[in-house]
């Protein structure tokens, strides 16, 4: 109870300081977890600067168009005689094998990357959580039966996995990596989940609502999940990076998206053939791929450091 | 202890099941047919089909066939590939290439991320120890496929117009010398985990009594890090690095494909297309038991390492 009064009161003081708020806080305020965090993270500059990042990238996945004038699923924009041409005003990341504008590609490779990254996180949150939150409740045999499952899925190697899964559908396409992705990666979110839930129940107020009569239901989604949810949150932006890189290698292997879906991965693999002499279609997907990752951790890095005051 | 193995292991059996059967239905689901396969374009007498069925148990039911499958695992035997080669004999060869890789990767991961760890945990505060820091965000980040294309370029190629040729980049041609520059790309982000976790453990080993009683006895500062606080901080490293050997031979599909080595992941690709069951499911076997194998192996470390660890 301390820990989350302690940064109220030192608000408090801070505000009475600058004069605005002499009197004490008012009493209905209260400082829970978000409101402590968000409050840390607005000061924070690697969470302000991976939020922009962040920004610009889902405006680019969202209306490519407002960066550039090229359409590249256009055929007629690519001359073949324009191949591999250097940075110019015209082409600003210059042109790749078949003479494509790179960085109207590149652009548009955001859309593909950020939907299979952040679905995927949706789904894994969803499932993973939604599962671990029971288990961890009603522990018991289904607790066991889940908790087997998700070992053997460990033992899995989950890029190995996911391209034998991408295998058995011929067609390669979003849809097929997010699931791919998702079957494999489920339990990482279940473990974590049962575990926080694990910790939180026997915790006194769920044993008094529980003593005052209240149903499963509301314990696990009104006394139990709003305290054990933070660390999933955290895990699960933290794999949204390492989902967008995924995806990036199964299209690189060729199991991922397949032409003419504009995917970075896809680029790499296109361009790694006459790398050595032009570089560039190789390397600007390869930076907007890092950077996005980068972005996504960065983001996760911060808000764990806010929601966990021990790991200061 | 020797219970605590003989229990261990019997925990091990429904894994090692599970994942077989997992991998074993989702190869069964892969379509084509692999008798076809086996003769490409031609089309095959009928009679030698139907010989070549019988003798695969190609046309009893999908868990009739598992089960051919895993007694003839327990025995030793992988099984053939349609072409009559043992899969054994397919698999030495690929795994000596990966296993060369992931311990090269092991090595450095061990050597590089301990080292920049401690140096980064003695540095508490400065800036060496936040640009270590950062390093390790940004090493986390950087997707295989990235590192790896960026890597062969600077150091591979250009260093070598430079006139220094220190690091081959495709093939094996080499011996140990090709695997150095594969190795750091897949250690890549583990070397960044492995310098963090180092860091924390370190930092929070020298915060102990004993350190405080050791520096009290007026110990030579080498003393009391090398002996007193190094020791106990290595514990959760050696967790990590043996939990980490079968991810990095799993992972290894990509850093393999950057660099043409022809490991377990150039194997699957081309088995997958092969419709080579036994080989698909060979590997994927090998890397399970490698998996669990790793963490028992760990596990038993612990006991030793820290005597207050005791099993039952």
């Amino acid at each position: 109870m301390s820990d989350t009064l302690a940064p109220d009161v030192r608000r408090g003081a801070k505000h009475g300081k600058r004069g605005r708020r002499a009197s004490a806080p008012k009493p209905d305020r209260v400082a829970s977890l978000w409101t402590d965090a968000w409050y840390d993270l607005r000061r924070r500059p690697l969470f302000i600067g991976s939020a922009a990042l962040i920004i610009v990238l889902i405006v680019m996945a969202a209306f490519p168009w407002l960066f550039t004038s090229v359409d590249p699923f256009d055929a007629a924009t690519c001359q073949l005689g324009e191949a591999r041409q250097g940075m110019s005003g015209v082409h600003w990341f210059g042109t790749d094998n078949l003479g494509c504008d790179v960085y109207a590609r590149t652009v548009y490779g955001a859309r593909n990357s950020i939907v299979v990254g952040v679905t995927t996180t949706v789904i894994t949150a969803l499932v993973g959580g939604l599962l671990g939150l029971v288990a961890g409740f009603k522990g018991g045999a289904l607790d066991t039966v889940f908790s087997r499952v998700t070992e053997i899925f460990f033992a899995i190697p989950s890029i190995l996995g996911a391209l034998l899964i991408l295998a058995v559908f011929r067609t390669g396409n979003v849809w097929t990596v997010m699931l791919a992705l998702a079957v494999l990666t489920w339990p990482m979110t279940f473990r974590i989940m049962r575990a926080s839930v694990l910790t939180v129940k026997n915790q006194d107020y769920v044993t008094a609502a529980r003593a005052l009569g209240a149903s499963a239901p509301r314990l696990m989604f009104r006394h139990i999940l709003p305290n054990a949810i933070a660390s999933v949150i955290v895990v699960s932006m933290i794999n949204l990076g390492s989902f967008i890189a995924a995806e990036a290698g199964l299209s690189f292997l060729g199991v991922g998206l397949r032409s003419p879906d504009i995917s970075w991965g896809l680029m790499i693999a296109d361009a790694r053939e006459r790398f050595l002499e032009a570089p560039g279609p190789l390397l600007f997907p390869a930076i907007f791929l890092s950077l996005t990752v980068l972005a996504f951790i960065m983001l996760g890095d911060a808000v764990r450091d806010a929601l966990d005051p021990k790991l200061r | 202890m020797g219970r605590y193995i003989i229990r261990r292991l019997v925990q091990a059996i429904p894994v090692l099941l599970g994942a077989t059967l997992l991998i074993y239905a989702i190869v069964f689901a892969l379509p084509g047919d692999p008798v076809a396969a086996l003769a490409g374009e031609k089309r095959l007498d009928p009679h030698i089909v139907d010989v070549l069925r019988e003798q695969y148990h190609l046309n009893d039911p999908f868990l009739v066939q598992y089960w051919h499958y895993l007694t003839g695992l327990f025995r030793g035997d992988f099984g053939d590939t349609f072409a009559g080669v043992p899969v054994t004999d397919i698999m030495a060869g690929k795994f000596q290439v990966t296993i060369n890789l992931a311990a090269t990767a092991l090595v450095m991961e061990a050597v590089i991320g301990a080292g920049l760890g401690l140096y980064a945990a003695l540095r508490h505060g400065k800036a060496q120890d936040s640009m270590i820091l950062g390093a390790t965000l940004v090493l986390i980040s950087v997707p295989t496929l990235v590192t790896g294309f960026m890597l062969q370029l600077l150091l591979g190629v250009k260093l070598k117009q430079a006139g220094i040729d220190l690091f081959p980049v495709a093939g094996v041609a080499e011996g140990l010398r090709s695997y150095l520059l594969p190795g750091f790309v897949l250690a890549g982000a583990s070397i960044a985990y492995l310098t963090r976790l180092t860091r924390t453990s370190l930092m929070e080993t020298l915060r102990a009594d004993y350190i405080r009683t050791a520096v009290a006895k007026g110990l030579p500062r080498r003393r009391v890090v090398g002996r007193h606080a190094l020791r106990n901080a290595l514990i959760p490293l050696i967790t990590f690095l043996g939990a980490d050997l079968g991810t990095l031979m799993g992972g290894a599909v990509i850093t393999e494909a950057i660099f043409n080595l022809p490991g377990i992941g150039q194997q699957l690709f081309t088995s997958v297309y092969l419709r080579e069951q036994p080989v698909v499911v060979g590997i994927v076997t090998v890397l399970v038991l490698v998996y669990i194998l790793a963490n028992m192996v760990v596990d038993l470390l612990y006991a030793v390492l820290d005597p207050r660890i005791r099993y039952e």
